[in-house]
């Protein structure tokens, strides 16, 4: 597959170039900074004829969703995309549709939520989508997003799995910055994932009612077989990048490791920041002689527990950047928590820390890492029991 | 200095936030128009003593229109895309002497919030809602609107919209509001006149101003230089004292956007019918 042509890419227009290669049947859209560019781009290839796909203006991010939930139960392949407070008024929709178990690919450009009204990048929308049933992966580079819609596919419509996917890109970040590209085209995209419908679909001629009301004694087994899908979908996730990088060249993780070989101390990181941190350890922390390395989660639902943990016991401290906070919680960021989850049942004691940084756009400088790396370097030889109880507020005005 | 300190001030300035300026709108826009004529007519309430200034709201959702409530001074709110009406119903209910006053985009009052419009008209409550009606979702790049004519080209129809608009006006007279007009920037004394007017009823007002926008409305259909804009909405509007109610109905390619008063009557509001005032 090497020397094959590449396009200049914006993140959105990437998605929706992968979204035509993947053939879709229905898009329904509703306009929102900054996923905005993913449709409209999609709409031209429609009109264009190069997308044989139906496009439905809907009158909000709620009725796009319910319509890819009533496109999707009819046996279409679907695909909708969103941001921040679009995101936060589908919500009662993603539920349905992950317990429909319907194979719905959602893009997403994070942004962060109201109030204040804020355009710009954070994780607050995507973190606030964790716990909805849904498969969610974030993506580094346009590239990247690119696949990831090929890849949601493959395991969205995996028959053991039949969950929604979320591929994220960070809004302007990368949505609306141009990178090459190598994209996938129909025909080989087509072939990794096949049009077939292999969930339970809506049939005149075997009817069948749909999310009917589901009492205590059925209601709770749904759920756990959700639970398990999820399980499975770790699975399909492993399965499926391997067969990718066969098919198509490029190997996708779900956890990726930057310069972890040495590693004493290690980031962890999810989305663009990641490339901050990636460009600081070379420049600044490696020559300073600090062992230090990046652990950017990919997959966050399910969460790849086991390789991380794997990771970290072997260091001497470790940092976690949230770009979102959970207000009240016992941890600070969503991501810090899942991490310390994840140690506490591994019996990990890795002391590690919380850095909640970059929301609202706020950029995360060179000076900012670095006093998450102090922060993390000043751990070394200590406990989990010195690790502060507070998450570190890097780049704030008090 | 002092004469140009004179002449820098604008008639309008003790109404607006002028360290919220300059304003966020395009040149060309034509939501300047229709502010200056809002605010017109709110001020000669204010100098007749029957509006008080601390006792008005200006309520947005999200959207170029919405951003009005940024810059008048008066108690405000930027809400929700589409939650401007329940927000302020909300404050209406708890602030019955509040004169409530919502700006919004026709995405915003008539899209996402429809549902709110629709029911906010129904109950007769006693609120003013201005609808700038540019015809696109401008704030995002000019995508297709619900209220966007048949046939026009937007960034998501770059073959032109098969859809047809929704007739708002209709709509919320249909619903059963008090008080239904039409206005247009290419006419700003008719806006202050009909909001003038509003101001003074009880129940449901509701105003929609066809606004232009050359920047992302214009350019898709050939006419990006605001003046051409402003005079094609010009050659296709017509004033009527008291319209039809079939005549509220628009196209662009042949059609007529008909300005005037569709509704004017006095029936129980919801306050009144709550027996929060005495009708």
């Amino acid at each position: 597959m090497a020397g094959k042509k590449k396009l200049p890419l914006s993140g959105n227009t990437a998605i929706a170039y992968a979204v035509k290669a993947a053939d879709v049947d229905v898009i329904s859209a509703y306009p929102i900074t900054p996923q905005t560019t993913i449709v409209e781009k999609l709409t031209e290839f429609v009109a264009n004829g190069e997308l044989d796909a139906e496009v439905i203006h809907v009158e909000s991010e709620h009725s796009a969703l319910s319509a890819a939930v009533g496109a999707s139960a009819a046996g279409a392949r679907v695909f909708t995309a969103s941001s921040s407070q679009g995101i936060a008024l589908m919500y009662e929709i993603m539920f349905i549709a992950s317990s429909m178990r319907l194979p719905i690919v959602m893009a997403m450009a994070t942004r962060a939520l109201s109030a204040p009204i804020n355009i710009w990048n954070d994780h607050s929308d995507f973190m606030a989508a964790s716990d909805t049933g849904w498969v969610m992966m974030m993506a580094h580079t346009n590239q990247e997003a690119h696949d990831d819609i090929i890849l949601a596919y493959k395991i969205a419509e995996h028959p053991d799995v039949l969950l929604p996917v979320i591929t994220a890109i960070d809004g302007y970040f990368m949505s609306h910055t141009i990178e090459p590209v190598e994209p996938i085209e129909r025909e080989e995209a087509l072939k990794f994932i096949p049009k077939k419908v292999t969930w339970s679909v809506l049939d005149p001629d075997n009817p069948v009612t749909m999310g009917p009301l589901g009492t205590p004694e059925w209601y709770y087994e749904f759920k756990r077989q959700q639970h398990e899908a999820m399980k499975k979908a770790r699975e399909v996730f492993d399965e499926a990048t391997k067969e990718f990088e066969k098919v198509f060249g490029r190997r996708y993780e779900p956890v990726e490791y930057f310069m972890m070989d040495d590693a004493e101390y290690a980031l962890v990181a999810m989305g663009s920041v990641a490339g901050n941190v990636k460009a600081y350890i070379v420049k600044e922390a490696r020559k300073r002689g600090i062992k230090l390395g990046l652990i950017r989660v990919k997959l966050f639902r399910p969460f790849p527990a086991e390789e991380i943990m794997e990771v970290i016991s072997n260091l001497k401290a470790v940092g976690v950047i949230d770009r979102a906070l959970a207000f009240g919680s016992s941890y600070g960021g969503p991501l810090y928590g899942d991490i310390l989850s994840a140690a506490y049942t591994r019996g990990v004691d890795t002391p590690i820390v919380n850095f909640v940084a970059g929301l609202g756009g706020r950029p995360v400088t060179f000076r900012d890492i670095k006093a998450m790396v102090d922060a993390t370097l000043a751990l070394d030889g200590k406990t989990r029991k010195d690790v502060p109880k507070e998450p570190y507020f890097i780049g704030v005005r008090e | 200095m002092e004469a140009v300190r004179r002449l820098r001030k604008h008639p309008l300035d003790g109404l607006l936030r002028p360290e919220r300026l300059p304003h966020l709108w395009c040149p060309g826009c034509g939501l300047g128009i229709a502010l200056g004529a809002i605010l017109r007519a709110v001020k000669r309430r204010i100098e007749e003593g029957y509006l008080q200034r601390e006792k008005t709201a200006f309520i947005g959702g999200i959207g170029c229109s919405a951003r009005a409530s940024l810059y008048v001074d008066f108690d405000s709110a930027h809400t929700v895309h589409g939650r401007a009406i329940p927000f302020a119903t909300g404050l209406k209910a708890v602030r019955p002497d509040m004169k409530v006053i919502v700006i919004g985009g026709d995405g915003d009052i008539a899209g996402i919030g429809g549902n709110h419009l629709m029911h906010a008209a129904r109950r007769n409550i006693d609120l003013l809602v201005i609808m700038m009606n540019n015809m696109v979702y401008a704030m995002t790049g000019g995508q297709l609107a619900p209220t966007t004519p048949t046939g026009l080209y937007t960034t998501t129809t770059p073959y032109g919209n098969p859809e047809r608009p929704i007739n708002v006006v209709k709509l919320v007279a249909t619903m059963g509001a008090n008080y239904v007009a039409r206005a247009a920037v290419t006419h700003p004394p008719l806006i202050e006149r009909y909001v003038y007017k509003a101001l003074g009823k009880k129940g449901f007002a509701f105003i929609e101003v066809i606004s232009t926008c050359p920047e992302v409305f214009g350019r898709h259909i050939g006419m990006r230089d605001a003046v051409d804009l402003l005079n094609a909405l010009r050659e296709r509007v017509v004033v009527k004292q008291r319209p039809h109610i079939d005549e509220s109905y628009y196209e662009w390619e042949g059609g007529k956007f008909v300005l005037g008063e569709y509704v004017d009557k006095d029936d129980p509001s919801y306050l009144e019918r709550i027996g929060v005032i005495k009708g």
